[in-house]
């Protein structure tokens, strides 16, 4: 704002002048509402081209939404479902969707803008007042209500007649029950279901990746092997259950790194095999750091000590991960020397 | 209904010319459906004008756009869990086991033409949906529009927030994909550490153990029939009280508690909000063919015993990510059982912290003892400590969200974990309280600044020289219609509590909660928490004196 547009009588000494004189005034309110402020016209209220430029570019806004709704329809028809395009900045894309869902976007929001503009340069924008009434009922309209309440009340006897009153409460508290019972056969009753894994006595551990039955020299040390029990395959029915248990990750550890003596016991020749289900809400653990013998859970980064038992160093698991016991069998393939000896994932109520 | 059917054609005598078409079928709709007395009462209601306003209005299209475009997914989606070996188009999945559902979520994006485009509008329109109501709900607090009368519809929009997250959560669960099915087991695990009733309710929702081949179909039905059918009469009813209770508006010249100022909704506000919805509709769009969300083909299919890195909820879940992931792994064992602090803990947490923004309404109704309508907005730095608790709960929301992102955060900006895990841990507690404590020193600072604006008139900028050499700097009075918007506000005085003994020498008992309650209305009003605003006196004195700039 340039000094031109500040009125002299603001200026200081000026000030002192004029208000000199309103002292003399009487003390009004100076925070009084002035009301609602007179209206502006917009430059369309009072240019007849202006207005008329308003229309057109309304006008043009619709147009062009019709011709990107013709657009989308030979978008659909011309281009591939399958062809990709490279698009700058954002890369290769499916020219379809790209192209679909931009004629979309713009025969939409040109409709949007369209009327918006008409709505802001051709209506009447002046501002109205509109009465408020209170919510609350005026104080006949209440007494009038209590009073046909107390009627229809005193008319049902459903004070007076108690035992309808409690037999009916008793019957309404019931019948849902039904409604409950059916419930019953959503799923199974826990049992022990959550205790047992499909690892046992003599199951060999096999190589996800692979398929085939491990033997002790196919785990170097440092590195991390998925692996689960035999007689376990993909296209079995309840497979996705049973590996959401059984999963096994398999490590090998310098015994003389090896921190706890019964996990070195429960491997054999510092491999060691722990159940890959995280103790905490049961994700797969899958990071694994060679030098610290450190796995990470992805998920909520619980981590886990394998050289100590599979002790919780860091994060929210709340016990350590179970190790399966294992030995090299006969014919020189790592077997399980039994199930887990605790339930393998989250912790639960019955896990004691 | 009378006042506007009299003139109506059809109504005088024959022989007149017949009554044009449109009012021919508005007048059989009016003598079955009274739309004449419906139409009289709304369809020149006035409605005011302000940006925020347009964030629920956001809210409200971006839910249409989410029934529109999830009722074709509906049409090629197959809930079902039952497992299928995919050989559609896709080349790097050729061959895979997967679920029906996951194959055709794969077949949507890559057979269907436009499927890929209306799955990612759906998804997208989500997002934007559940940021539309966190937005509009806090437009709501910091303003108080949820003071008496709009209690019950504060509360339906705070239930539409929660079911919307829910909704959401089932949503992203149905293609049964990595990423969402470690989301479900997140779930199950969280649900197993409920004492006594944990393993029953898993068992029950997943029709025996996890993951079984339940839970896409039953989730299905939640996602598309239960909950949107439950957000649907919440909207309904949110809209009708809106409408009943008419728009609150922002203090300024005109603006009262017994009048609304604005334009009609015919025609401006049907050409507004009607263009907007095209507006929003079409950003989705064009976001939707610009970036990708939820690329399922390259997450693959779910595998209980596999997982990806930076696995991330949706954002609107991301604080309860947060909890779960900076809570120490409490773990309890006594008489045989075990109680999972661990999770159990965050899992109260999470609606104790949703339940801590709804609840405050009727906190404050109940400390100011106010029992009038407000339909004029307060400026958020005029109820400070509304405006420190508002932004506290927000603060304690993103130091979730943070915690929610921990792995992620460390990856990108070169952070320990443990670092960003224990910052979580104590800014839990922490953060809110300094952002209590700020804010209300802003809004008390801002409130001094509005003083001395109307006092002092507005800084010009401009630097005059008076004759005997000192310099002054312009100050320009404000005109009458902002002395008044920034005066016309109230400031609550704080309760005192009543003597104990009154006036004849009687004993009074004063209640506990009366005491909590004066002490909460000193800490809300009492000294140090407000400004004390211009008075007409002041205004007066420094007006009429000289040099006082």
């Amino acid at each position: 704002m340039s000094s031109q547009d500040i009125p002299e009588e603001n200026l200081p000494h000026v000030q002192g002048d004029t208000h000199s004189s309103d002292v003399t005034k009487p003390a009004g309110d100076p925070f009084a509402d002035p009301g609602l402020p007179p209206h502006e016209h917009r430059k369309q209220d009072i240019d007849e081209r202006a207005a008329s430029r308003s229309e057109r570019m309304v006008a043009l806004l619709f147009l062009v939404s019709m011709v990107a709704t013709v657009g989308f329809i030979a978008s659909y028809v011309s281009i591939p479902v399958d062809k990709i395009v490279y698009v700058f900045p954002i890369g290769h894309v499916s020219a379809l969707n790209f192209a679909l869902g931009l004629t979309l976007g713009v025969a939409l929001f040109c409709i949007g803008a369209g009327a918006v503009h008409w709505a802001r340069t051709l209506m009447s924008d002046v501002e109205v007042a509109d009465e408020r009434h209170p919510i609350e009922a005026a104080p006949e309209v209440k007494a009038k209500v209590l009073a046909d309440f107390k009627q229809g009340a005193e008319e049902s006897a459903f004070g007076r007649r108690k035992l309808i009153r409690n037999t009916m409460f008793g019957a309404l508290a019931l019948v849902p029950l039904s409604g409950v019972v059916l419930l019953r056969d959503l799923g199974p009753l826990p049992g022990t279901k959550l205790r047992k894994t499909a690892w046992s006595e003599g199951k060999m551990l096999i190589n996800q990746n692979t398929l085939q039955p491990l033997r002790p020299e196919d785990v170097q040390v440092g590195s991390l092997t998925f692996a689960m029990p035999e007689g376990m395959k993909e296209e079995d029915h309840d497979f996705q259950q049973e590996i959401a248990k059984a999963a096994l990750m398999i490590v090998r550890i310098q015994p003389a790194n090896i921190k706890d003596k019964k996990t070195l016991d429960w491997g054999t020749d510092g491999i060691l095999a722990y159940s890959k289900i995280c103790t905490h809400v049961g994700c797969p653990i899958s990071l694994y750091e060679q030098q610290t013998h450190h796995v990470l859970c992805p998920c909520h980064q619980s981590t886990f000590d394998l050289s100590d038992g599979g002790r919780v160093i860091f994060g929210p698991a709340g016990h350590a991960l179970p190790q399966l016991r294992i030995k090299v069998n006969d014919k020189g393939y790592l077997e399980a020397m039994g199930d887990f000896a605790e339930p393998v994932g989250p912790a639960f109520w019955e896990r004691g | 209904m009378s006042t506007a059917t009299t003139n109506t054609p059809g109504a005088d005598a024959p022989g007149r010319r017949k009554a044009p078409a449109g009012e021919r079928v508005a007048d059989w709709a009016d003598g079955r459906l009274g739309i004449y007395s419906l139409a009289k009462a709304n369809m020149r209601k006035i409605f005011p004008d302000h940006w925020s306003f347009m964030l629920g209005e956001v809210c409200l299209y971006s839910f249409l756009i989410i029934i529109l475009t999830g009722v074709y997914l509906t049409l090629f989606f197959h809930p079902s869990m039952a497992e299928t070996v995919y050989h559609g188009p896709y080349v790097p999945m050729q061959g895979m086991r997967m679920s029906e559902a996951f194959a055709s979520t794969v077949n949507i994006s890559f057979d269907v033409r436009g499927g890929l485009l209306v799955r990612q509008i759906h998804h997208w329109a989500a997002l934007i949906f559940l940021a539309a109501m966190f937005l509009h709900m806090m437009r709501v607090f910091f303003t108080g529009a949820f003071r008496k009368p709009r209690e019950v519809n504060w509360l339906f929009g705070f239930l539409l927030f929660v079911l919307g997250m829910f909704t959401g959560f089932t949503g992203y669960s149905l293609p049964d994909d990595l990423l969402s099915g470690t989301g479900v087991r997140f779930m199950e695990g969280a649900i197993l550490s409920v004492p006594i009733i944990g393993t029953y309710v898993s068992m029950f929702l997943f029709g025996g153990e996890f993951p079984g081949s339940d839970f896409v179909p039953r989730f299905f039905s939640i996602h598309v029939l239960l909950l949107p059918g439950i957000m649907l009469g919440l909207v309904v009813a949110h809209m009708i009280l809106v409408v009943y209770h008419k728009h609150t508006q922002y203090p300024g010249p005109g603006r009262t508690e017994k009048n609304v100022v604005g334009m009609p909704l015919m025609p401006v506000y049907m050409a507004k909000a009607g263009g907007f919805f095209f507006l929003v509709f079409g950003a989705i769009a064009a976001i939707s063919a610009i970036a990708t969300i939820n690329p399922i083909w390259a997450i693959g299919p779910y595998r209980p015993d596999q997982v990806s890195t930076g696995a991330q909820p949706d954002w609107y879940m991301g604080f309860s990510e947060g909890l779960i992931r900076v809570m120490p792994g409490w773990e309890i064992n006594v008489w045989g059982h075990t109680f999972v602090l661990g999770v159990v803990i965050p899992l109260i947490i999470f609606p104790t912290v949703l339940a801590a923004i709804a609840v405050y309404p009727f906190i404050e109704s109940w400390v100011t003892g106010d029992k009038r309508e407000h339909h004029l907005l307060d400026r958020p730095r005029n109820a400070p400590t509304r405006t420190a608790f508002g932004a506290a709960w927000i603060s304690w929301y993103f130091v979730l969200l943070v915690g929610g992102g921990n792995d992620l955060w460390a990856t990108h900006f070169h952070l320990s974990i443990n670092a960003i895990t224990w910052f979580v841990r104590v800014g839990f507690f922490v953060v809110p309280v300094l952002v209590f404590i700020t804010t209300r020193r802003i809004c008390m600072g801002l409130q001094r600044r509005d003083k001395d604006k109307v006092l002092h008139g507005r800084e010009s900028g401009i630097i005059k020289r008076l004759p005997h050499g000192e310099f002054v700097e312009v100050h320009e009075p404000l005109s009458q219609e902002q002395l008044h918007t920034l005066t016309s506000h109230e400031q609550p005085k704080p309760l005192e509590l009543v003597p104990e003994v009154d006036e004849n020498g009687v004993e009074r008992k004063v209640t506990g909660s009366q005491k909590l309650r004066v002490k909460l209305s000193k800490g809300f009003y009492g000294e140090g928490t407000q400004v004390p605003k211009a008075t007409a006196e002041e205004f007066h004195e420094i007006t009429s004196g000289h040099g006082h700039h």
